[in-house]
């Protein structure tokens, strides 16, 4: 097949991308009015982490559970300049200081600190939300990979630091807006953002956004690197053994991975109009990867798939039936890790095609259907890759 | 030279309170030390297993006071046994029914044990309420011992130190001085091996997990002569006591204790300059850092893969 | 080095000097010596223990020695990390098969492509008929032709090795280092494998451990053998059988 075949996965992919495209274009705008749209479109934020999970956790083997930081320091960035935007002079001037956010002249400061100064430019901003976090990653990343630190170890320090990231933003009330967060976001470079009109356009911002994240995501996968990717789950000391600097791979996606939930993170700036320390813990971010996790830690489009499922029935269940959504949730982490390791994707592939063919009376389409893997296997192995070598899951 | 004497009193003071600190850190890692750092499992819902053993210990003192007052005085010591028993058969049936599933898979035992906890928090809450609870401490836990004219003791940070020194004397006489320590280490150490030579590897694995579950019960039981209980009071611990157990070296039991206590103290004499927040991160920074530059934590043994 | 009369020998490829490595006081190898020159096959045998596994893991960087000196082509190794060992030019096959299960056989040949080592390199990496041709080059020398689109976890043990070879293979390396080789394999698989090594040491020098005393001597040109991480004889394969401190170690009768 020619490469744009290859990019795409194959029919199977074109098809699988399209009705995703179809369904967040076409279908949810046309079906759903402003308000629920809205949160549609707040889930989908949630789906840049949850597409950025598939790449490193799926197939790098690297179990962020910090993602939350990278959302969070995309949105702050973003907020930040939206919030100066709503400060300025004109419409503060009750205040003690005028021209500076609300809570910090209720934090009795008098001057814009200079880390908000540069976040009068828009530009700026653009560069900032990508580049702040992606070199957080890069340097997390750096640290922790070269110097081999093992998955565990780095699960564990990826919570240490969203936890640190947290405790600092809430105790720095007067640079963040502390446990509240950054709020009352008005315009974007004089364009209300808060009219439906508004809402609506950023709704659609925020899907082709999404699904440009994907076809990134599809790239890397189809290439050298994506093989490199399932390699090193599977074999590092070989691919490190051929010549591979494996640490700079794993950087690599990890940083992907940083990149796209900081989009994620200010495209919810913009159409939820505030950002707070509580998207960027433990909690949030553990939270994160089981939207990746439901939805198919393998497949790209799972994972929006996911993202939207089990944010709906959050909504859902904690309107009606609060106490019950946390059973449901811890349930669901269990219940995926221990029988669906797959998610949804895994189940489509293993049950979801033979239906469909059965429907159509056709044969099933030839997939490369990797056999599992015998019973006797040698040495521990990480997770994914003695659970992944049963199907081989189009990204 | 009042204020120096002030200054030595408030110091002796603080230096105590990171003491108290350092017992439950301590006794929460000493859990989470043997199962992690002996069997390699990640269990993201120790700090629950804290927060049965504080529950336990909540409802004996309630039943206590309402049905048996006289009984007010001795109670505590059969909490702590009962939290120790509680947590530790609650642990082993997560293990028979969950844990044996996924060895192989330290990763998912961490997602899987994550969605335990936030289970088990939604449970508390319907058992016991959304709002913090306290048990009554006994009488003589109560109040302080004065050391000096000026510095004041207080009772129960003694006894919780008294508790953790007797836990961990006694975890280390069983893991390194008897016949069941042995093939705890033997099986973490070799299973396939062990198995060979006639050790129930799956029995030793479940005992040792419900140890450590039994272990953090008692912490929460000692947990709750310092503070209140609610649903989340275990989870907050969690990734301190992760970051005790890795940063002195996951298969050292020494290496715990000395980790506990270098972070319970940076903490305290940082809160005495700082906010506590910014002690907190300062803490878990400075741990962080070293564990870059020596990923394999304080102390370590070398073994030739 | 120069002879009494003047003569100046080749530089060997690879020139081990006083190496050692202790864990924990267990000296695994002792102040090891060992000079291969070029396009020599050289066969390192030995006891269990006798530290030959570590001194592969000592040239390809797997372990760091605690003393002496690894020069290959003038470079030093004990200084660089393995994936810069490797772009140098040596090339390391483990004792248990080490390929990608979940890969093709042609997948696993085209990840050895000494090209696209980098992050991006291997981003935009493309397979160009140049890498299709040396993979089908490959495959034939490896007996593997028919089995390029076979998954690689699927292959025979005797296979298995094969391909780590034809990886090795690609990477065009001038030093080749392979653990027991034939480790596993039939008799006619065996001589399979000893015509490919013979094939293969054209133009390379190769390092081999092996314990199976009929494959050294289709082999070896010269036979090292290892006793407690210390050289206890060198030389062709008839004078090392017939030394008597080697039988009494290893060959025993």
């Amino acid at each position: 097949m020619n490469a744009l075949d290859k990019l795409m996965g194959g029919r199977q992919g074109v098809i699988g991308l399209l009705i995703l495209a179809g369904l967040i274009l076409v279908v949810f705008p046309l079906t759903l009015d402003a308000f629920r749209l809205n949160m549609v479109g707040k889930y989908l934020t949630y789906a840049f982490v949850a597409v950025g999970l598939v790449l490193c956790w799926g197939y790098g083997g690297i179990l962020s559970l910090g993602q939350g930081v990278f959302f969070g320091l995309g949105g702050y960035c973003m907020a930040m300049f939206l919030k100066l935007e709503a400060s300025d002079p004109e419409s503060t001037k009750i205040q003690s200081t005028p021209g500076i956010p609300d809570f910090m002249d209720w934090n009795q400061i008098t001057e814009l600190p200079t880390l908000w100064v540069p976040f009068h430019s828009f530009s700026f901003t653009l560069v900032a939300v990508i580049a702040v976090p992606v070199i957080l990653a890069l340097v997390i990343g750096a640290a922790l990979f070269k110097r081999r630190v093992g998955d565990v170890y780095f699960s564990i320090v990826t919570q240490a630091i969203a936890l640190i990231l947290t405790v600092l933003i809430i105790g720095q009330q007067g640079l963040t807006g502390g446990v509240n967060g950054i709020t009352d976001l008005k315009t974007l470079l004089g364009w209300d953002i808060r009219g439906d009109g508004a809402k609506l356009a950023l709704y659609f911002i925020n899907a082709v956004l999404l699904l440009g994240c994907i076809l990134i995501g599809k790239f890397i996968l189809a290439s050298k690197l994506g093989r490199l990717l399932m390699a090193m789950r599977d074999k590092e000391e070989r691919v490190r053994f051929s010549g591979y600097d494996v640490a700079s791979f794993k950087v690599f996606v990890y940083c992907v991975a940083a990149g796209f939930s900081a989009i994620g993170g200010a495209m919810f700036a913009l159409q939820v109009g505030f950002m707070s320390p509580s998207f960027v813990g433990i909690v949030p971010s553990i939270e994160m990867v089981i939207f990746a996790a439901v939805g198919g830690r393998m497949s790209l489009l799972g994972a929006v798939y996911g993202s939207l499922l089990v944010n709906y029935g959050k909504t859902y269940f904690s309107e009606s039936f609060p106490e019950l959504w946390l059973y449901l949730m811890g349930g669901l982490f269990i219940a995926v890790v221990m029988y669906f390791p797959n998610g949804l994707a895994g189940l489509w592939e293993s049950h979801g095609r033979k239906w469909l063919a059965g429907l159509k009376r056709e044969p099933v389409p030839t997939v490369v259907h990797t056999p599992a893997k015998p019973a006797v296997v040698t040495a521990a192995k990480p997770d994914s890759a003695s659970v992944n070598s049963s199907l081989e899951i189009q990204p | 030279m009042q204020w120096l004497s002030d200054f030595g009193a408030i110091a002796a003071m603080q230096g105590f309170n990171g003491l108290s600190v350092f017992c439950v850190l301590l006794l929460m890692a000493l859990g989470l030390a043997i199962i992690f750092g002996q069997m390699g499992v990640i269990n993201m819902a120790h700090g629950e297993f804290l927060t049965i053993g504080a529950y336990t210990t909540y409802v004996l003192s309630t039943l206590v006071q309402n049905y048996m007052p006289s009984m007010q005085p001795y109670y505590f010591f059969f909490a702590i046994a009962l939290s120790f028993v509680v947590a530790g058969a609650i642990g082993w049936a997560v293990e028979r029914v969950m844990i044996s599933r996924l060895y192989h898979r330290p990763l998912d035992t961490l997602l899987a044990t994550w969605g335990l906890s936030l289970v088990m928090q939604q449970a508390f809450r319907s058992i016991f309420g959304a709002r913090e609870v306290s048990a009554n401490p006994p009488e003589w836990l109560m109040g302080a011992v004065s050391l000096t004219d000026a510095i004041e003791i207080p009772k129960n940070g003694l006894f919780v130190m008294a508790l953790t020194v007797l836990m961990t004397g006694g975890i280390f006489l069983m893991l390194y001085r008897t016949r069941w320590g042995l093939q705890v280490r033997a099986t973490v150490q070799n299973r396939v091996m062990s198995r060979a030579v006639g050790i129930n590897t799956r029995q030793v694995d479940r005992m040792t997990f419900a140890l450590g579950c039994g272990v953090a019960g008692v912490a929460g039981a000692a947990f709750t002569t310092i503070g209140s209980t609610g649903p989340t009071a275990g989870s907050l611990y969690i990734v301190d006591t992760f970051l005790t157990v890795v940063f002195g070296g996951a298969q050292s039991l020494l290496g715990t204790i000395a980790s506990a206590f270098a972070i319970a103290q940076t903490q305290s004499v940082s809160e005495f300059f700082m906010s506590g927040s910014m002690a907190k991160v300062l803490t878990l920074s400075t741990v962080i850092l070293i564990l870059l530059m020596r990923p394999q934590g304080l102390f370590s043994s070398k073994i030739r893969k | 080095m120069t002879t009494a009369s003047g003569f100046q020998m080749p530089k060997p490829v690879l020139a081990v000097e006083g190496l050692t490595v202790s864990f924990d006081g267990f000296k695994a190898v002792d102040d090891l010596n060992l000079y291969i020159d070029r396009n020599e096959v050289r066969v390192v045998i030995g006891p269990n223990g006798a530290g030959k596994t570590t001194v592969l893991d000592l040239i390809c960087g797997k372990t760091r020695a605690t003393g002496g000196s690894i020069q290959f082509n003038n470079r030093e190794l004990t200084r660089m990390n393995e994936y810069d060992i490797v772009r140098a030019g040596v090339g390391r096959k483990f004792q248990t098969p080490s390929i990608y299960d979940n890969l093709s056989v042609f997948e696993n040949l085209e990840m050895s492509f000494p090209k696209g080592r980098t992050v991006f390199g291997a981003l935009f990496f493309k397979r160009s008929q140049q890498v299709v041709d040396r993979v089908n080059e490959v495959a034939a020398d490896i007996f593997l032709a028919d089995l390029l689109q076979q998954q690689a976890g699927l292959l025979s043990h005797g296979q298995k090795q094969w391909l780590e070879i034809g990886m090795l293979l690609m990477q065009d390396p001038e030093l080749l280092m392979l653990d027991e080789p034939v480790a596993g394999m039939s008799v006619s698989e065996r001589a399979q494998t000893a015509d490919l090594l013979n094939r293969i040491s054209q133009g390379r020098s190769v390092l081999v451990i092996e314990h199976d005393m009929e494959f050294v001597k289709s082999i070896a040109h010269k036979v090292t053998v290892l006793h407690q991480g210390k050289v206890l004889a060198e030389g062709s394969m008839e004078s090392v059988q017939k030394n008597p401190k080697v039988i009494e170690v290893y060959l025993g009768h």
